[in-house]
């Protein structure tokens, strides 16, 4: 009975055994991993060697110019030689990651009859006229025309003219070495409508490291898919001034052609607006000798906060806006001028500020207080101030003046105030700027996903990395055919795609889950249970040695 | 000449070793508690809101979450104010205060949302921190907190790690060139000591292990309106304004342990300039950067259509008829009216309901042969 009864305990402490080692057998090959498959947090799978690849990315950016060769303009032998094409390439020596390449491919040809018809008129506007290709250039080309040394179609002593549309005049040489004296006074000709070194700096400023605190590279604004343009009318004293401008009319006939001139970098809206009793933040201090009033440009920066908050520019749209103020002094201030550093009064009365806007002081006309009473009825001249906003909004996009090489004519601007190359430069520059942007934020973004394991990667972020990813190849891949249009185009999808995938809300789904929190969640679960099988592990393992050592000992 | 030469040259270069290169600037200010007995952290907040206006940062660049309950609070005895100094000296809630979160939507999550950008699109702009990479930030925090966690509304904490990732996707996003991060609680310095993107300047009221004290009961409102730290760095803020050169040195010596019982600590390795280069009006104020503009572009005066404009716009103006606001309230006649005569409707169901009640009883008690003299 008593050796039944051993047995019977003997095959208990057994089954014991293996249920125990059941136990920790489930619960560590099927526990274990299904515990940590199902709290991971969620990663749709991402491009990341595609991601660093951009890092390293070089973009070639390629010119395309046509040089026409009239009769005279190289020695015969060199015209026997037509046609053919130069490619000239250059690196652009700036601290960035990216290698930028600019390449100007210059295709020789002989001209036309009627393009030699054109270029043996009297002066240059003469010959634009007749010039015009039938169709339009495509975005970033040039043509550019060579004419004889001595052909009288420029002034005496000018070597090079550049026109409002992307054409430009060089003249020619009668020398050996005709073609590459020609080549290289087109490469810098073509530099200043295109590309050069500082346009690019002031694109890839904020991503280049701070050595020069220059100005330029601060003001223009960052590249968006759309502005907002408004124009203030600021009235402090309507008791005495009842100003009227016409600003509907300016907007149609000067804002809208030059915004309609640069439709391709961006959707633009403009609305206008008159505020009453708005004052400048700052007493203007009288000057007795020319009895007028002045700001001095200390006291600039300080004029546009209080006006700011009233011009109820956030409430508009989610894009970028630009404020353009006009402000009509008080009586009892008039005439205000804005002094520069020299203490001179500013010729246009206006100042601007980078990124935000511009103002502009319109002084009444003293004749007009002699005859009538107040309030007295003041038309603004909307085409002083229209040339002043322009030239500022010029400015606050980043149209520069470019860099002319020595004796070369600038053609006075087209009506609109934005010739066609100057387009293609800010074109160029936000191209390059847009790949920049989005190189970076998806290296961010991989980056982020490395350090911080909290963050979660849906689907649809993840879709749109790979969108932004492939347009930025493809941006990549216009600028190295020439293409600039298509490319802008590409650089921009590039930007939203990155845009939207590092703001999106999702990614901020896990909060409240640092790593030592996750203790204080989990033990109460796993303690209790995990204890009784591990000790009984232990045990077993124990008993187990210890039989060896018996089983050992017998033998 | 020379000298004048030299002078200008040296001054021209101490301005742009000067500046910080930002071109705007931003204020997130955040009060993490509600309910009366917290009055005091509104009152720092709103104080810190109201320098920072003053000092030139408008409401478009203000980002204030604010609990919103002190000034229409039922046991406030002056209702719509917020006072910052005993004797009512001073009400901070005023008439235009802007407040972008309030009440329940101060939360970790909102927080955490403006400060990286991941809002839903539906956010409203002036709920967005639409800062960029010439952003200088102004981060201030006031509430309960303890070592490496702030409390937010009694319900839920952020923890010094939370807030050191969100200002390192900040940093990736390069939404910001250089954060000034002030925090006023109970163990404040260990909300920053995890920090580790570069531009950030922090400044906190008491190191870890001790509390920051309230300043001053107010006996007819009941509770304590401030906060030590924060009442002498506004007391500091009072003599600054927007032409000031004071720098972060002298910001880093206000309230010493004297006067506020507790340390208060900064950290300044992860910023680049040294603090004393630091003007305060780069973080608390919005000076901007102009330039004259010297250049203009020529426009053709197209006289013919101006001219037809002008005259269109004088026509249009004779026929415009004087405005005058349409009627709103004939309050005449409501004051002379009669009172109208209800029409009559039929009693309702419980008045039927109640009679047939009463009317069963009496017959029931007293027969029904009492009918008779009834109808």
């Amino acid at each position: 009975m008593a050796a039944a009864g051993a047995a019977a305990t003997d095959l208990e402490v057994v089954r014991g055994k293996r249920a125990a080692l059941f136990f920790a057998a489930v619960a560590i090959v099927l526990g274990l991993p299904l515990w940590w498959k199902t709290t991971e947090t969620y990663r749709a799978s991402l491009p990341y060697s595609e991601i660093s690849e951009l890092n390293a990315l070089q973009l070639r950016l390629r010119v395309p110019v046509t040089v026409v060769f009239t009769r005279e303009s190289v020695p015969l032998d060199d015209q026997e030689k037509l046609p053919f094409t130069v490619v000239r390439e250059r690196e652009i020596p700036l601290k960035y990651k990216m290698k930028i390449k600019c390449r100007f491919q210059k295709a020789y040809r002989r001209a036309f009859d009627h393009e030699e018809e054109a270029l043996s008129s009297g002066n240059v506007q003469e010959a634009e006229a007749m010039l015009t290709v039938p169709q339009e250039q495509a975005e970033g080309s040039l043509t550019m025309y060579v004419i004889s040394e001595r052909s009288s179609l420029l002034p005496q002593d000018t070597m090079s003219y550049i026109g409002p549309k992307r054409t430009a005049v060089v003249r020619g040489i009668m020398h050996r070495e005709a073609f590459n004296i020609i080549g290289r006074r087109i490469i810098q000709v073509a530099q200043a409508m295109s590309l050069t070194e500082d346009v690019l700096a002031a694109a890839l400023a904020d991503h280049l490291p701070e050595d020069k605190w220059s100005s330029d590279k601060r003001r223009p604004l960052k590249s968006s898919l759309g502005y907002e343009i408004t124009f203030s009318l600021l009235n402090p004293d309507p008791k005495s001034h009842s100003v009227h401008w016409d600003i509907e009319g300016a907007v149609r006939q000067y804002v809208q052609p030059f915004l309609n001139a640069l439709s391709a970098a961006g959707n633009f809206s403009v609305d206008s607006q008159i505020l009453y009793y708005a004052m400048l933040g700052v007493n203007p201090r009288f000057d007795p000798t020319s009895s007028s009033y002045y700001l001095d440009t200390h006291s600039l920066p300080h004029v546009i906060n209080p006006v700011e908050s009233r011009l109820g520019s956030s409430a508009a749209s989610l894009y970028p806006v630009l404020n353009f103020l006009l402000y009509v002094p008080e009586l009892a201030h008039s005439p205000l001028y804005i002094q520069d550093k020299d203490g001179a009064p500013v010729a246009t009365n206006a100042f601007h500020s980078p990124r935000w806007g511009g103002i502009m002081v319109y002084n009444v006309d003293s004749k007009a207080y002699n005859a009538s009473e107040l309030p007295v009825r003041v038309e603004v001249d909307m085409v002083r101030v229209m040339e002043v906003f322009l030239a500022q909004l010029r400015l606050l996009f980043g149209i520069a003046q470019p860099q002319v090489p020595p004796k070369c004519l600038l053609s006075g601007p087209k009506s609109e105030g934005l010739m066609t190359w100057e387009l293609d430069r800010l074109l160029w520059a936000r191209s390059v700027e847009n790949l920049a942007t989005a190189t970076t934020t998806l290296t961010s973004l991989a980056q982020l996903l490395g350090k911080i394991s909290n963050i979660v990667i849906k689907d649809d972020v993840a879709s749109e990395v790979y969108s932004a990813v492939a347009a930025v190849q493809k941006a990549a891949e216009e600028l190295a055919s020439g293409h600039l249009a298509s490319a802008f185009v590409a650089s921009q999808e590039a930007v939203m795609s990155s845009e939207r995938a590092f703001f999106d809300p999702s990614l901020l789904h896990l909060l409240y889950f640092p790593d030592d929190q996750k203790f204080a969640i989990y033990i109460p679960l796993f303690l209790p249970m995990a204890v009784p099988i591990l000790l009984s592990l232990v045990k077993i393992f124990l008993e187990t040695r210890k039989s060896w050592k018996n089983l050992e000992k017998t033998d | 000449m020379w000298a004048s030469f030299i002078c200008w040259w040296t001054q021209d270069q101490a301005e742009q070793f000067f500046r910080s290169g930002h071109t705007n600037n931003w204020a997130v200010l955040v009060c993490t508690s509600r309910f009366w007995f917290n009055y005091r952290h509104v009152a720092n907040t709103l104080s810190v809101y109201r320098s920072v206006k003053r000092l030139g940062i408008p409401d478009s660049h203000i980002v204030l979450m604010l609990a919103d309950d002190m000034a229409c609070n039922p046991r406030n005895p002056k209702p719509a104010t917020v006072f910052s100094h005993k004797n009512m000296e001073l009400n901070v809630y005023g008439d235009d205060v802007e407040v972008d979160y309030r009440s329940y939507e101060v939360t970790v999550e909102n927080f955490l949302r403006v400060l990286t950008g991941r809002i839903p699109p539906s956010t409203p702009r002036s709920k967005r921190l639409l800062s960029d990479d010439r952003s200088n930030i102004l981060i201030y925090m006031t509430g309960h907190g303890g070592n490496g966690f702030l409390k937010f509304q009694d319900s839920e904490e952020i923890t010094n790690i939370e807030l050191a990732d969100a200002f390192e996707q900040m940093w990736q996003k390069r939404r910001y060139n250089e954060l000034l991060f002030i925090i006023d609680t109970c163990q404040g310095a260990s909300m920053y000591e995890r920090f580790y993107s570069p531009n950030i300047m922090a400044l906190a009221s008491s190191q870890v292990g001790e509390d920051s004290l309230s300043h001053q009961p107010d006996p007819a409102i009941g509770v304590h309106l401030m906060d030590r730290y924060t009442f002498y760095v506004l007391e500091f803020l009072e003599e600054i304004n927007p032409d000031s050169q004071t720098n972060m040195n002298d910001l880093f010596q206000v309230c010493p342990k004297s006067l506020c019982v507790s340390t208060p600590g900064h950290r300044t390795d992860l910023f680049q300039r040294d603090p004393k280069n630091v003007l305060i009006t780069d973080f608390f104020g919005s000076v901007r950067k102009v330039e004259i503009t010297t250049e203009t572009i020529s426009l053709q005066r197209d006289s013919g259509i101006m001219e037809s404009s002008h005259e269109e716009g004088q026509r249009d103006e004779e026929l415009m008829e004087p405005l005058k606001y349409a009627e709103q309230l004939p309050v005449a006649q409501i004051i002379h009216q009669k009172p109208k005569l209800k029409d009559w409707h039929p009693p309702g169901g419980f008045i039927l309901g109640l009679w047939a009640l009463i009317i069963m009883v009496f017959f029931k008690t007293y027969g029904i042969k009492h009918m008779k003299f009834i109808f």
